[in-house]
């Protein structure tokens, strides 16, 4: 077994899935007509769904401050990096991939982006509701298109965490924070090559 | 380091686009509603309605005891259970309707009565210039002026898309005034009170929202 997340960058996953959940299952209520009307205790939703954004991002805040702080900016600068092989790998042509893979990179950018944009999108709703002056004209409409993307993207990431067989292997990664090291060196050479050469 | 940029790039480009977005133009949606596909925009509203309340819970009132006071600047006060709403001369309309937060849905087809057939019996005072729609859901409340209470696509509705209103568009009967925004159609109408002054500021006007919510010319857009 080789160790591929410590306790902050799982901590760091964990807390973001556990708001983007509970938000998303109250967001939906208020945002799909059939539900809404099925659901009596409307403002309860809506306090909860504005509860869980606060808490969400006071609870990513600490795991950032008692965090391992170099490790997470060590994770970004990985991510942020597409290098040749990251990107013939996003490009459908196989390509040694490091410890997260092109797919991986690209997901982490898109939700890391996506988190600020509910974040900014989420509050001028609340603000707006409060004072027009506040009220954008695309606020709500970037809130539904981000939520609407997001929902495909989770898809697919549960898809490849819990179900594909090739990839579900990742999950202990993310849960218990090792993996096997034949399964790491087949889908992400690169990474233990890097670690032998440490 | 130029592997670097692509990634970081594409976060910044994200972020940017994201930010633009909120104050981009409501067409957006519509662009929005292309994407989506067709099946499931039945069930996720990209053109659709949201339902929008200000209380605990969705109003659900009762055919049997529902009644409509006609009050205020009037001769004579008149109160209308929902059979004699519904035995008023009927109208109908296609009009769309334009939410103040950016979604609109086209071509809903209303049925009801024209506000200057529920007033008649009542009969407004000569000092009588705004109709004050009060909501069962409390504080809810908007005022209209007698021009614009009594234009020719302004109704009190009763029926949507060929059926009675559901709870969540305003059962039995609210205000349909497709010109504003959505907020001057009072939904769960019990009460409309003739006022002699235009001074009366409804539940969003209190937060600073404009009182003649015309679309496009109103809220700063």
């Amino acid at each position: 077994m080789i160790r591929r997340f410590g306790r902050t960058e799982r901590a760091l996953h964990w807390v973001h899935a556990t708001g983007f959940f509970a938000m998303l299952a109250t967001g939906l209520v208020l945002y799909l007509p059939a539900l809404s009307e099925l659901v009596a205790r409307r403002n309860v939703v809506k306090n909860v769904h504005i509860f869980s954004a606060v808490a969400w991002a006071l609870a990513i805040v600490l795991v950032v401050a008692l965090g391992d702080r170099r490790r997470l900016a060590a994770d970004w600068r990985e991510i942020e990096t597409l290098d040749r092989d990251d990107r013939s790998w996003l490009l459908g042509r196989p390509a040694p991939q490091g410890r997260f893979n092109a797919g991986q990179k690209v997901n982490a950018i898109v939700t890391a982006a996506f988190a600020i944009l509910f974040a900014i999108s989420g509050f001028f709703l609340w603000l707006g509701e409060r004072d027009h002056r506040y009220l954008f004209d695309g606020t709500g409409t970037v809130h539904d298109a981000l939520t609407l993307i997001s929902v495909g993207l989770v898809s697919g990431h549960l898809y490849l965490a819990l179900i594909h067989p090739q990839t579900r292997h990742a999950l202990r990664g993310m849960t218990l924070g090792e993996v096997r090291e034949d399964w790491a060196r087949e889908h992400h050479p690169k990474w233990l090559e890097e670690r032998r050469r440490l | 380091m130029e592997d670097r940029t692509l990634g970081r790039t594409a976060f910044l480009g994200l972020v940017g686009a994201g930010v633009a977005g909120l104050f981009l133009g409501r067409d957006a949606l519509g662009l929005l509603g292309k994407v989506v596909p067709n099946g499931v925009e039945s069930i996720v509203p990209t053109g659709g309605w949201r339902i929008y309340t200000i209380g605990s819970s969705i109003p659900r009132l009762d055919p049997k005891t529902y009644r409509l006071t006609i009050g205020g600047a009037v001769e004579r006060p008149v109160t209308y259970t929902l059979a004699d709403l519904r035995s008023l001369p009927r109208a109908e309309q296609v009009s769309d309707f334009h939410c103040v937060t950016g979604w609109r849905v086209e071509d809903v087809h209303w049925g009801g009565v024209r506000l200057r057939d529920v007033l008649a019996e009542a009969g407004l005072r000569p000092s009588a210039k705004t109709l004050r729609f009060v909501s069962a859901e409390v504080p809810y409340d908007d005022t209209l002026t007698l021009p614009q209470a009594f234009g020719r696509d302004v109704l009190l509705a009763l029926d949507m898309d060929g059926e009675p209103l559901s709870h969540g568009h305003g059962y039995p009967a609210r205000v349909v005034m497709p010109r504003m925004y959505g907020y001057k159609s009072v939904k769960w109408v019990t009460r409309i009170e003739a006022r002699t002054t235009y001074t009366d500021l409804g539940y969003w006007e209190q937060n600073g929202y404009d009182k003649d919510a015309w679309i496009g010319a109103s809220n700063g857009f």
